[in-house]
């Protein structure tokens, strides 16, 4: 283990905090409509979309308005990218000549982009036209990214406001949020990642003559400025097939730790936000103490479990780390620093292949999905899942010192507790009885590449991504199959509408209420005791659902690691 | 109907914006301030290309230093790793394998232990670099295959090392080959 790699981890989570504050700040303001040094240049563009669409900035939407204007607008987009892909063949920027997509790779893609899960059954280099990526893909990185973030904005509202149905205007939230938020800091990124070497031109691949005389194809293509969004939007799409493991896509020590601190900088810095936005930063301090401690966790087993060398590997005479699936130009501490963050956060993209961790670090990356991705979590959903667990431990602690539950000021009754559940049970439940049918059925077992108790492995993260909306994968399971990307495409939808209609519907119910001013008796939600509480239902329920099904795959795999038994 | 409409309009502003316009912007900023970069750090000799200085190459030869194994022999117009866990009969037997070239190759002793990255395959299975370590255990073979002498290939590791934000120096194997192309002999 090495102290060093330590040191840099905690050191970069600071520097990553204290950007993520001021970013907050300025975040509240955007989505307050409150005047920025953004606003001058961007208000008139801002001002001319809503002209487009006859839209009254000040005019808002309840629940139902709101929920139909999101869906709509998701059908509509996955529509496009849908088509975009089953005819590129036909359109120009497609210096390779790739034909139309196949239907159900299509069609997975589609609904995984628009769910900002960005899973990939496709290799970028051998599928998409350059067209595609960046009329397609790279849009959606922006739009879902924004989605998500709407969403977690109505039910801020939910809180905030009494006795009204009025929740905000979707065009309104999500054109400030591209306009002045996702796209500045998307350009910036870019113009890094293109210093770096990671490559932006619409040049057709090129062919070297090697040193020693073979021909190599060079892929190319505009990537630098899908790459910044999709470490920014939580996203994790990438423009090549290994993702940020891709000399291209992530050339350098520096552009890792760029693309590292890209998948934390807006999801640590919604959590701050929603303490602005709430007036109470006590309380976002809370939320954040309760997902650093959770992050902290993982971070530390998978950075222990990734530090010891493989240990039948060493016995035939290897010395050093397990670099099988990793790049030595990262190594291991920000290999694993990576993995951790792109799992809380719901990133999805890869800097080393999943697949070739040691088995308990890809337990933890498992763990920290099928909590729900609430360790920070995607953009806006992710603190919207961590939301719901907290209705869920103010129901707990109700109970426990018999007193209706409230939070934020607003009583929690029955129908609120229903709509917070669904979304924390439902994905489970998905998640299982999907991955018990892919077991069950030779379509499911016939794409594996290992065998034993890491193919079972293989196929649960597969499905714990599809329906967290994650994105990446131990990588060697082939799902470029009408089963995977059929049953994957209705894994990633039910995954994120099960968070965000629900959502939606909560804040409804909770802006109608009138507010309940808090008393000596409420429950303290911003001291330790809170915190302690939180962490402790995230994992129980995490670990009560999965707990079996991690025994038999990366548990068991770990055992069998350690007593050197080979597996197939 | 009317959501229906706005969804269009606004999906279509936005696609042009940050479909086209925004990658557009981009590319002209990078071919202006980065050219070489954004065009993938591309090598060229007497105005062929010969690779590119982030990907790596397959070199077989003795006189060359040898790359890391890959899942994908270095045909760039792909990506991948090997995707086999840590158990898996494949890898071992993979590993076994290349130890045995490795220790063969540059004629090491049957027990010597053999540093990971020359042995285990990359993420990307392109990955230009190797640890200096993995490069010095080459270095006999080399200056032998060359008839120069080891101080000289070494110098070739020591003027082309990089670090690494952290952890163990690192070396480009092509931007070694091509310094050992440029030595006189």
């Amino acid at each position: 283990m090495n102290i060093l790699d330590l040191i840099f981890i905690v050191i970069f989570i600071l520097i990553t905090v204290l950007l993520a504050v001021p970013l907050a700040k300025y975040m509240s303001r955007v989505f307050s409509g409150e005047k920025t040094f953004m606003t001058p240049i961007l208000l008139p563009i801002e001002r001319f979309i809503y002209r487009l669409i006859g839209a009254d900035e000040n005019k808002e939407m309840n629940w139902k308005q709101y929920a139909y204007a999101l869906v709509i607008f998701n059908i509509i987009a996955i529509i496009f990218v849908f088509i975009l892909q089953l005819i590129q063949g036909y359109l120009p920027l497609n210096p390779e000549g790739f034909p139309g997509v196949r239907w159900d790779t299509a069609l997975n893609t589609a609904i995984s982009f628009v769910t900002n899960t960005n899973w990939q059954s496709y290799a970028g280099e051998t599928t998409m036209s350059y067209l595609t990526q960046m009329l397609g893909l790279a849009v959606q990185n922006f739009l879902s990214a924004a989605v998500g973030i709407a969403t977690l904005l109505v039910l801020i509202r939910g809180f905030t406001r009494k006795n009204t149905n009025k929740l905000g205007n979707f065009w309104v939230d999500i054109t400030r949020t591209i306009l002045y938020i996702l796209l500045p800091l998307s350009i910036i990124l870019a113009l890094i990642l293109a210093s770096q070497g990671v490559v932006q031109t619409f040049d057709p691949y090129v062919t070297a003559q090697t040193l020693e005389g073979a021909n190599q194809t060079i892929p190319l293509g505009p990537a630098a400025s899908q790459i910044s969004i999709k470490m920014l939007g939580s996203n994790g799409g990438g423009f090549f097939n290994v993702n940020s493991a891709h000399p291209f896509e992530n050339p350098t020590p520096v552009s890792n730790v760029f693309e590292t601190l890209a998948i934390l900088l807006i999801p640590i810095s919604l959590v701050f936000t929603f303490g602005y936005m709430i007036k109470n930063f006590k309380q976002g301090l809370a939320i954040f103490a309760i997902m650093t401690t959770l992050f902290a966790v993982g971070m530390g087993i998978a950075f222990w479990s990734e530090s010891q060398p493989n240990p039948i590997l060493e016995k035939i005479g290897v010395s050093g780390d397990n670099l099988e699936g990793k790049e030595v130009r990262f190594g291991v501490g920000p290999s694993v620093l990576w993995g951790v963050s792109t799992t809380t956060v719901s990133n999805g993209g890869v800097n080393s292949m999943h697949d070739s961790l040691m088995p308990l670090t890809g337990l933890v990356y498992m763990f920290n999905i099928c909590t729900g991705e609430v360790i920070y979590g995607g953009l806006g959903v992710g603190l919207i899942g961590m939301l719901f667990y907290v209705i869920l431990t103010m129901f707990i602690a109700g109970l426990m010192i018999g007193r209706t539950p409230e939070f934020l000021g607003k009583k929690l009754g029955p129908q609120e507790m229903v709509l917070a559940i669904i979304p924390i049970i439902l994905p489970h439940v998905a998640i299982l009885s999907m991955a018990a049918l892919a077991i069950a059925s030779p379509d499911g077992l016939s794409g594996l590449n290992n065998p034993s108790s890491h193919g079972l492995s293989e196929i649960i993260y597969a499905f714990l991504s599809f329906v967290g909306n994650n994105g990446s994968a131990f990588a060697g399971l082939s799902v470029n199959t009408v089963f995977y990307n059929l049953f994957g495409g209705l894994g990633m939808l039910i995954g994120r509408f099960a968070t965000i209609i629900p959502a939606i519907a909560l804040a409804g119910l909770l802006a109608q209420k009138g507010k309940v001013p808090t008393s000596s008796a409420s429950f303290p939600t911003t001291g330790p005791l809170f915190v302690i509480l939180v962490v402790a239902v995230v994992i129980l329920i995490g670990a009560l659902t999965f707990f079996p099904v991690f025994t038999l795959g990366p548990i068991l795999d770990h055992l069998f690691l350690q007593g050197g038994i080979i597996t197939g | 109907m009317g959501e229906i409409k706005n969804s269009i309009i606004i999906f279509a502003v936005f696609t042009i914006l940050l479909g086209l316009i925004y990658p557009l912007v981009i590319t002209g900023i990078s071919q202006l301030a980065f050219p070489t970069q954004a065009n993938g750090n591309l090598i060229k000799e007497n105005g062929v290309v010969i690779g590119s200085q982030l990907i790596g190459q397959d070199f077989s030869s003795p006189q060359y230093f040898h790359s890391r194994p890959s899942a994908i022999d270095y045909n760039s117009s792909t990506s991948s790793g090997s995707n086999l866990g840590p158990d898996s009969k494949k890898l071992i037997d993979n590993v076994t394998q290349n130890l045995e070239a490795v220790k063969t190759e540059n004629n090491l002793p049957g027990n010597a232990r053999v540093p990971a990255d020359l042995v285990e395959m990359s993420a990307s299975g392109l990955e230009g670099y190797i640890y200096v370590d993995s490069a010095m255990i080459q270095v006999s073979r080399i200056a032998h295959a060359r008839n120069i002498s080891e101080s000289e290939v070494k110098k070739v590791i020591n003027d082309n090392q990089e670090l690494p934000l952290l952890g163990n120096p690192i070396v480009n194997v092509l931007k070694l080959n091509l310094a050992l192309n440029k030595l006189k002999t």
